[in-house]
């Protein structure tokens, strides 16, 4: 017995050391492969989520301090361009909470909505027709929120390239000419054995 | 819970005897508990962090009396067309709608080793083969030098490359973003110089409606 509870704890304290929780997800996405090895930033960074289905997500970091509460700031900004208030309670939920994809006008039933399956039921996408362009205002105003952050384009493998141009090209009207795309590690190396004769 | 066997022996009357306490514990309930906790602590676990692909855009060009940039050898243009259902077209040099005679022909191929990649590496050979001829020198130990400034030395050798291609990567709208990562993704396994991601223009959509299928 012993020696089985040694191991276990060993490994719980492992585990516990080791541990960076999964973060939520508004929908689950098959990023395509790729052999580059350099590491997402895990603070500073926005990243856009699309969904095989075209469906546009965001998400946005505090910061590498917390304190600056960059999630609180950012919708308080975006609460100023639609008219829309929040609670001092609202903002601090939103904070704590992740990825997101709804018209604005849904985002405050977002946050108060207690049961998940109300919640999933929401993640209907951020709109980004020309009419009303809310995933431009989330990038521009969480551009001047956290000047260092830096933009992430997490996409299915199956999504149409068409849905992640019209993503990039906003992008870079925001004046963002550099990605990181989000992908799988898959090692494939070329070496001179070969190159064709 | 953590029970305490007491052994207790009745004698009548006589001397009272030290009570003797077994030092057992029952553990199972912790054991419950620890196996819980780790099972739990699994399966939040993200162990692998995700990867990125970094990809520096060219800047749009909203201001047209910015002075132009270079311009580019035709015949070190490689233009590659993605469109639906994986395919790959690729042409050389440009295509001028106004020089119908002069119209490059698009070439056919696909995402497999024999197919893009080929292609690459013999667009790529000079530039390919000094880049894997300094990475084997430090594999086999003959220079040694920290990752960093292998980084550089090959940065400087991509930049000082004269004749390897130029691409310009096209997607049009029935392409996947799968396409778009792989294709990116050659390149890097090519070690080409310079690539972009532009748009693609209408000669190119009506040269890939007439394509071989």
């Amino acid at each position: 017995m012993t020696p089985m509870v040694d191991l276990f704890s060993l490994l719980l304290t492992f585990f516990m050391l080791t541990t960076s929780f999964r973060p939520q997800e508004a929908a689950p996405i098959e990023t395509p492969n790729s052999v580059s090895e350099k590491q997402a930033p895990d603070n500073d960074i926005m990243t856009i989520f699309i969904s095989k289905e075209g469906k546009v997500f965001f998400n946005f970091d505090n910061g590498k301090d917390t304190s600056t509460h960059f999630r609180t700031k950012l919708l308080q900004k975006m609460g100023e361009q639609y008219q829309v208030t929040f609670t001092p309670k609202e903002l601090d939920k939103f904070s704590k909470m992740s990825s997101f994809g709804m018209p604005f006008k849904n985002v405050k039933d977002w946050i108060n909505s207690n049961e998940p399956k109300d919640r999933d039921k929401l993640q209907i996408g951020i709109p980004t027709d020309s009419t009303d362009n809310q995933l431009a205002w989330w990038v521009r105003l969480a551009r001047i929120t956290n000047l260092n952050a830096e933009v992430a384009i997490k996409g299915d493998a199956e999504t149409n390239y068409s849905v992640v141009k019209k993503v990039m090209d906003l992008l870079q009207e925001n004046k963002v000419n550099k990605f990181n795309l989000v992908t799988n590690l898959m090692k494939d190396e070329v070496t001179m054995k070969d190159m064709p004769k | 819970m953590g029970e305490i066997i007491v052994e207790e022996k009745g004698k009548k009357g006589g001397k009272r005897q030290a009570k003797k306490h077994s030092t057992r514990i029952d553990m199972t309930p912790m054991v419950d508990l620890m196996c819980l906790l780790i099972t739990f602590f699994m399966l939040t676990t993200a162990f692998s962090k995700p990867k990125v692909m970094v990809i520096t855009m060219p800047e749009k060009d909203t201001d047209k009396d910015k002075p132009k940039g270079p311009e580019i050898p035709k015949n070190r243009t490689l233009n590659i067309l993605l469109t639906e259902g994986h395919k790959v077209y690729y042409y050389i040099g440009i295509a001028d709608p106004k020089k119908p005679a002069e119209m490059p022909q698009l070439v056919k191929t696909d995402f497999s080793k024999d197919g893009i990649r080929k292609f690459l590496l013999v667009k790529n050979k000079d530039l390919f083969t000094k880049i894997a001829e300094y990475r084997d020198k430090r594999v086999t130990g003959k220079t040694v030098v920290a990752d960093t400034t292998a980084d550089n030395a090959i940065k400087k050798m991509k930049k000082e490359d004269q004749k390897g291609p130029i691409v310009l990567i096209k997607a049009d709208d029935k392409a996947k973003y799968k396409d778009m990562v792989d294709i990116i993704d050659e390149m890097a396994i090519c070690n080409i110089a310079s690539y972009a991601v532009v748009d693609m223009t209408k000669t190119e959509q009506d040269m890939l409606l007439s394509a071989p299928k």
